[in-house]
């Protein structure tokens, strides 16, 4: 399955090239017109049939989360620094795969044993910590990783909820953004009335580096970034209602930190929804950016909107979503973009 | 026999104090062709008896090593999330976002949650997690977790063996499986060995609540002798030289009131004749494994205490060198294939033991 093999590949922001192999795969035979561009997006044209003369752009982001080695000290032991947004509680003790030979480490940590009193009411900030591979010395470590090679959670793939009618939760690394990815790749199964320019990009989580040139060589009228939203959903102490949760159905932004969506997309999303009986929810505002948030502003501007996935504990080492939630995304983006050109001529 | 692949089936099963079946059952089948007679005693010991081929009534020394694992027990069930209690010592700042089994109706993998960072602020990623503040996530509707977990069901780490560099190994419960695997070597070991001695290869459950385990295997075996092996600081970073032992530098040889004297004579003599490296590991007190209960069992045992280093203990990534497992095993098994009837009476008390060593300072 296509979205296990690009949740298990490695692609830290900048080093997208595993995942980018694995997607050039599965669009062979789709693609009309393939090409990488210097910043390592991966722009794949499908032509329309003809009815409409629009340029629509679909973006779902390669890169992940991850670590970069920074220094490796006489004793053999690797500092590192974080690329993207990762909270620094969730660090200790994970193991993780480092650089393109998947080099097995782990996070190393004190043992509680030797602990002083008050020491664990404290976060470990990302400084502190190392990176053990089982290298005595220097000469060692770089026997088998370099400075600047990047790291990613250890995470295996694996089915949760396989009951019938069930929730049909899997569980895995980097949904964020590879459900995305493997949305975007069923796109493209289909020809819609205009040109389909699906765009992997890179750099989305060190700041919609690769949206920006990807949108600005494009040149879209309008943009849908395809993306994976937190479903924060474990119980609160006050009553807040999460930013998605998870089974629900494809979570549409109205707003986020990036952008505001074009109201009518947002209104073709939710239409098209309740059109196809799908369950849709709008991601809670103000929480966010996506490729979308770089997108619009290309150019003279370009109306936009993200559709994503909901998933349980992104950017952590292991989340959880639903092929439901999934599945849905793939049929309401399909019909959403067939009926754009009805939408983009109010 | 591949200890990589002893070290992987050991550490990937589960076995949480007071619920140790799984991992008994794999000890138990790793045992059988090694020994002559292998029993499960009440409290859930393995316990495999290895013949010596001294004349009868032989004397037995005792090789403990604890097969139960720190975990979880699912305290309170809420919205189909799962609150918490331990069993056992975790640091809660290791379990933010782990991979954990929850042991229900089947095994529900699942995850220890976390939000993400999009929607905290930056004064709550200041706070650490506490275990009252972490849930497990098995993913299914909340009716669903109703009907498969129960408040108690054990819930244990989920961690992947792992070698690091060749020459490490990680994984989650090598406290106290690499002990197990050590002794499951030795007695592999000892087949190429004669020895006058009987082994007694015990599996012990419940160390973590306290050696538990120990007492009654210690009470129900009464043994000549005994070697409790069990895990023990490795160097790591952060950590003082004084606080731990060297990776890869062999196991270690606790000195101090745990410890017989001349238990300890014989294991560095026998370490020394065999050139295996070793570490002395001084401890004022306690030793805090099975020995420290074994020690005190009926009238007192003659014992010594071996230890593995081990980085990162109580966490899912505990490392260990694959080569310290091997060499405390054979360490074991060379001092075992040097007992005799004489070194029994030299064991019977510690008093003349003092007395002599006094009148050796004198003189």
């Amino acid at each position: 399955m296509l979205l296990q093999k690009l949740s298990e590949a490695t692609g830290v922001s900048g080093n997208e090239e595993p995942v980018r192999a694995l997607l050039l795969e599965a669009v062979r035979g789709l693609a009309d017109e393939c090409r990488i561009d210097t910043m390592g997006n991966m722009i794949v044209l499908r032509r329309g049939t003809g009815g409409s003369p629009l340029r629509v752009m679909v973006a779902a982001h390669m890169d992940e989360i991850g670590l970069m080695i920074t220094q490796i000290e006489d004793n053999g032991v690797l500092h590192f620094a974080k690329v993207g947004g990762i909270d620094d509680r969730l660090l200790p003790a994970k193991p993780v795969l480092i650089g393109p030979r998947k080099v097995n480490g782990v996070v190393t940590f004190k043992p509680v044993h030797l602990t002083e009193k008050g020491e664990r009411d404290t976060v470990v900030s990302w400084k502190q910590l190392c990176i053990d591979i089982g290298a005595a010395s220097r000469a060692e470590a770089e026997k088998l990783v370099q400075k600047g090679d990047t790291a990613v959670f250890a995470t295996d793939y694996c089915e949760l909820d396989t009951a019938a009618g069930g929730w049909r939760t899997v569980a895995g690394k980097a949904f964020d953004d590879r459900a995305g990815c493997a949305v975007v790749a069923e796109l493209l199964e289909d020809r819609y009335p205009f040109d389909l320019y699906a765009v992997f990009t890179v750099q989305e989580e060190v700041g919609l580096r690769g949206a920006r040139t990807a949108a600005f060589s494009v040149k879209p009228d309008c943009g849908i970034a395809v993306d994976c939203t937190g479903a924060n959903e474990t119980p609160k102490k006050k009553d807040l209602s999460p930013s998605t949760r998870l089974g629900e159905g494809p979570a549409i932004t109205i707003r986020d930190n990036s952008f505001i969506a074009d109201p009518r997309l947002v209104d073709l999303f939710f239409s098209t929804g309740s059109r196809l009986g799908i369950p849709c929810q709008s991601k809670m505002p103000n929480v966010g950016g996506t490729d979308a948030g770089a997108i619009h502003m290309t150019h003279e501007g370009v109306p936009s909107i993200t559709m994503a996935v909901p998933c349980r504990y992104i950017h952590a080492p292991k989340g959880i979503l639903s092929l439901r939630d999934f599945e849905n995304t793939v049929r309401l983006g399909r019909e959403a973009l067939r009926r754009l050109p009805e939408t983009m001529k109010q | 026999m591949d200890t990589a692949q002893l070290l992987k089936e050991l550490t990937e099963a589960c076995g949480p104090s007071g619920y140790e079946a799984e991992i008994r059952e794999i000890v138990r089948k790793r045992f059988i062709p090694l020994a002559d007679e292998v029993r499960i005693d009440a409290l859930g010991n393995v316990i495999a008896l290895k013949k010596g081929d001294g004349p009868e009534p032989r004397p037995s020394l005792l090789l403990a090593g604890h097969m139960d694992e720190i975990a979880m027990i699912a305290s309170q069930i809420e919205k189909g999330f799962l609150h918490v209690a331990q069993i056992g010592g975790f640091d809660a700042r290791v379990l933010v976002g782990q991979e954990v089994t929850v042991h229900g109706r089947r095994k529900l993998p699942g995850v220890i949650a976390t939000t993400p960072p999009h929607v905290t602020n930056p004064a709550e990623r200041d706070k650490p997690a506490t275990l009252d503040k972490l849930f497990v996530d098995v993913g299914l509707p909340p009716t669903e977790v109703e009907a498969l977990v129960r408040v108690g069901d054990p819930i244990t780490l989920r961690a992947s063996f792992r070698q690091l560099n060749g020459v490490y190994a990680t994984s989650k419960s090598f406290d106290d499986r690499a002990a197990v695997a050590a002794i499951v070597l030795c007695l592999e070991e000892l087949r190429r060995y004669r020895h006058a001695w009987d082994v007694v290869a015990v599996a012990t459950v419940q160390e973590e609540m306290g050696m538990r385990g120990a007492k009654t295997a210690g009470f129900g075996i009464s043994p000549t002798a005994a070697i409790a092996v069990d895990v023990t600081f490795g160097m790591q970073n952060g950590l003082s030289p004084a606080e731990t032992y060297k990776m890869d530098g062999g196991p270690t040889i606790l000195y101090g009131p745990n410890a017989h004297p001349r238990m300890n004579e014989k294991l560095t003599a026998s370490a020394k004749a065999a050139e295996i490296p070793y570490q002395v590991e001084a401890v004022s007190g306690g030793s805090g494994t099975d020995g420290w209960a074994l020690q005190v069992s009926r009238g007192g045992i003659p014992t010594a205490i071996l230890g593995i280093p081990l980085r990162a203990m109580h966490t899912a990534v505990e490392t260990v060198a694959i080569r310290d497992v091997e060499r405390a095993a054979r360490l074991m098994a060379e001092f075992i294939s040097r007992l005799d009837d004489a070194f029994a009476g030299t064991l019977e008390t510690r008093d003349a033991l003092a007395a002599a060593a006094v009148e050796g300072r004198n003189g």
